[in-house]
């Protein structure tokens, strides 16, 4: 593949950093946060490839930000710079979720801050119905494919099955439809 | 700290790993099955604390599990639930960054693509569903959500804003 990237490729030390204040600064959702470093400021990527990599992370299962990292390190270092990169990105925010969270249960039982919780948990439940609603609007929806996000979401909501159950029962038939309008 | 329930954090949560089609949120209603309905490890109010402070925190939202982890079995709960999330995903994407290009225009690629939205978007919803019902406690909780959902979609400002004032609300006793 022709490279046109990268006036240096990172050392592995660097991709451990930038990913890790990448990480720290990326509040509410850190791909755009990412995207940023990779292209605009590093230029690890050009706009392609960091497009290539967004398609191939989100093919896959997992958090996008995580597989978009570990396909960043691997492509200059190998397992290498993916894990150094992965450690880059988990393990600023995680001691910082863990600060908080050991505050939160220690203080917990204060009126004020048993308060500010029950707001934030309901701002953060507010943004997955966005997140859901947004992706309803998608165009693969807009045909009988729809059928499959309804069964889903019934199996799971509110017949509370396993996840498994529900995506070997919807997820085959949905690729298989999908591989038959493409015909 | 009870080696059984780390466990099971290792099973459960490789198992969601590969399960995450569409990433973390989608798993969202099955680690709270798996966390609050089957093993009774905290009540879905504290499940949906949990998520809440990860989502206010910075870094990728998969943390929540780090929380997750880590009230069921302190700092080595927290890094066990965090490797078996993040582990098989990652192993995977490794494999498969390495033999991409053969494939990436594949149509069989973009048709199991394109087949997985519906799933993915079936998944999402259930999950604010779900976390809506452990969060919300209150009519004014119902209308945070609501006006923080709908704020979402119709504005570009940022996320943060609608928690700082969610936040507010909640420590001067209104939700």
């Amino acid at each position: 593949m022709n490279r046109t990237t990268a006036p240096h490729a990172p050392s592995l030390g660097e991709l451990f950093l930038r990913f890790m204040q990448t990480s720290l600064s990326g509040f509410g959702g850190v791909t755009p946060f990412a995207r940023r470093m990779l292209v605009e400021e590093r230029r690890w990527l050009t706009d392609e490839e960091f497009a290539d990599v967004m398609s191939l992370s989100q093919f896959l299962p997992g958090p996008n930000i995580v597989n978009i990292t570990v396909c960043v390190g691997a492509r200059f270092h190998g397992a290498k710079g993916a894990l150094a990169a992965f450690a880059g990105l988990m393990c600023g925010p995680f001691v910082v979720v863990l600060s908080l969270g050991a505050l939160y249960t220690h203080y917990r039982d204060l009126p004020a801050v048993s308060g500010l919780f029950r707001g934030l948990s309901a701002a953060a439940a507010g943004m997955v119905v966005a997140l859901g609603l947004k992706m309803s609007a998608s165009r693969r929806l807009r045909s009988a494919m729809a059928a499959f996000a309804v069964v889903t979401f019934l199996g799971v909501a509110v017949a509370r099955l396993p996840l498994i159950l529900i995506l070997l029962g919807t997820a085959p038939l949905s690729v298989a439809a999908s591989f038959w309008k493409r015909r | 700290m009870s080696d059984p329930a780390l466990a099971q954090l290792a099973v459960d949560f490789s198992v969601l790993s590969l399960l995450a089609v569409g990433g973390a949120v989608t798993v969202l209603p099955e680690m709270y099955r798996s966390v609050v309905d089957v093993h009774g490890w905290m009540s879905g109010a504290q499940f949906a604390e949990l998520f809440a402070l990860a989502q206010a925190s910075p870094g990728p939202n998969v943390l929540v599990v780090s929380l997750i982890g880590w009230k069921v079995a302190g700092l080595a709960g927290a890094l066990v639930a965090t490797l078996a999330i993040s582990g098989p995903s990652c192993i995977l994407t490794f494999v498969v960054s390495r033999i991409w290009q053969r494939f990436r225009e594949a149509p069989w690629r973009m048709a199991v693509q394109d087949g997985l939205v519906p799933v993915t978007v079936g998944l999402m919803l259930a999950g604010g569903y779900l976390i809506t019902l452990s969060a919300d406690h209150s009519i004014a909780a119902f209308a945070v959500t609501a006006v923080t959902a709908a704020a979402v979609l119709a504005t570009r400002i940022h996320p943060l804003w609608f928690f700082a004032a969610a936040a507010l609300l909640g420590v001067g006793g209104l939700v």
